[in-house]
């Protein structure tokens, strides 16, 4: 792929992504990975067919249990969201899921998500928790149900096609008025994971806090994320993903691209906006494109990703 | 173990009771706009106090020391802890750390 032709294709899913809304789709491309619509995605294939093989959809805050005003019915918008990811035309080979799986971490809202999840044509998903799912007196649902992956420590690794992932948990040390935390032991586990690696590995790197300071006052951030990037630094093609802020927000540094997904359950107001980061309300109408998932694609040359966000919104 | 399986047990209790009013020492703590009013209280050795999530968001009540952790509250939901010591007892909301309070207990 030409460097301008990389460009367009950058300036295209930028595009996308002011459409978006429901969920993201990530194509490596040009060594970044590049959001696209996932709205776009399902029905006009010129968004997607120059993006690459899909790799895999990354679903996040999907929040069962939720029953407010904002949506009192966030088992049928994830069921949208199922049905616009079943409904690719390529099924992706993965499934990520950022975390807040359920609203308040009760075994019911866990067994309804878990059931809701089986209905994904693509059967693979990998997880981490987000601070919703660990509010459980004894922190024990999601681990549970999701913790054999990680051996119950919440961090992991993994390769798929040529891609090194490593999910993270952010949840669980909080600072008393700070930001999320990653501690010494799990970014020490991040050096060794990485050590001996090839630098031209195209790293994910997927927790569900942002792994970079959106906005310190509501704690859109982790503390330690400055001390994770040291060792990321020397790979040529690294794609942060994170959720919990229910909206995409996009920074790109260097060779590492951050990226945040929307929700399926519920939008957030932006950083700084109102009161604090709970549930925003908004017309009716306007939900659906203000939900949905990432999806992301390989193109193989160079060995890169692409980002597309979707929405659950009908176009 | 043990000290998890009590935590639950505290945990159970303290969300299964009916909401603030049934103590007459009861200490009222509103959750409110992702902030804890008021955030910091001064009670009596023996007396309880009763955090009241007012929020569309839950919240959660965190000991930094470890003495107490609520499940999450949702809307209208509460929590209590009964302080039998004197001192003082740093709390954070572990879902959105920023909101921090202190009860004195004299």
């Amino acid at each position: 792929m030409s460097h301008e032709k990389s460009l367009q294709s950058r300036r295209n899913a930028l595009k996308c992504l002011a459409y978006g809304g429901a969920g993201t789709l990530f194509a490596l491309s040009g060594g970044v990975f590049t959001p696209i619509d996932l709205a776009l995605a399902g029905t006009d294939k010129q968004g997607t067919a120059g993006l690459g093989k899909p790799l895999f959809v990354q679903i996040s805050d999907t929040h069962i249990g939720f029953n407010k005003d904002a949506n009192p019915d966030v088992n049928g918008t994830l069921t949208q969201t199922i049905d616009l990811v079943n409904g690719l035309p390529e099924q992706p080979a993965l499934i990520i899921h950022t975390g807040d799986i359920t609203h308040l971490s009760k075994p019911a809202e866990f067994d309804l998500a878990q059931q809701l999840f089986s209905t994904l044509r693509t059967a693979e998903m990998h997880t981490v928790p987000g601070e919703h799912d660990t509010t459980d007196a004894t922190v024990s649902e999601y681990f549970k149900r999701f913790g054999k992956a990680s051996d119950n420590n919440g961090y992991y690794s993994f390769d798929h096609a040529g891609v090194h992932f490593i999910g993270l948990i952010n949840v669980l040390q909080f600072k008393p008025g700070g930001l999320g935390t990653l501690g010494a032991e799990q970014l020490a586990w991040v050096n060794a994971d990485l050590k001996g690696r090839s630098s031209s590995t195209p790293l994910v790197i997927f927790a569900h806090m942002p792994l970079w300071t959106v906005y310190e006052p509501w704690g859109w951030g982790t503390g330690d994320a400055d001390q994770l990037m040291v060792p990321l630094r020397r790979f040529g093609s690294v794609t942060v993903l994170n959720g919990h802020i229910h909206q995409i927000v996009q920074k790109v540094e260097g060779n590492v691209t951050f990226h945040t997904a929307r929700s399926t359950a519920y939008p957030q107001p932006a950083a700084g906006v109102g009161t604090g980061p709970g549930p925003l309300k908004v017309p009716a109408e306007q939900l659906a494109q203000m939900l949905g998932v990432t999806r992301v694609s390989e193109v193989k040359h160079p060995h890169s990703l692409a980002l597309n966000d979707m929405t659950i919104a009908r176009t | 173990m043990n000290k998890l399986y009590l935590l639950a047990m505290l945990w159970m209790v303290a969300l299964s009771a009916p909401a603030a009013g049934e103590t007459p020492d009861s200490n009222r703590i509103v959750v409110k706009d992702f902030m804890f009013a008021p955030n910091s209280l001064t009670i009596k050795a023996g007396s309880s106090v009763t955090w009241a999530n007012l929020d569309d968001e839950p919240h959660n009540v965190v000991s930094d020391a470890g003495l107490f952790r609520s499940g999450a509250m949702d809307t209208n939901e509460s929590f209590s802890f009964k302080f039998d010591k004197p001192g003082t007892y740093h709390f954070t909301c572990s879902i959105h750390p920023r909101m921090v309070g202190t009860i004195v207990v004299q």
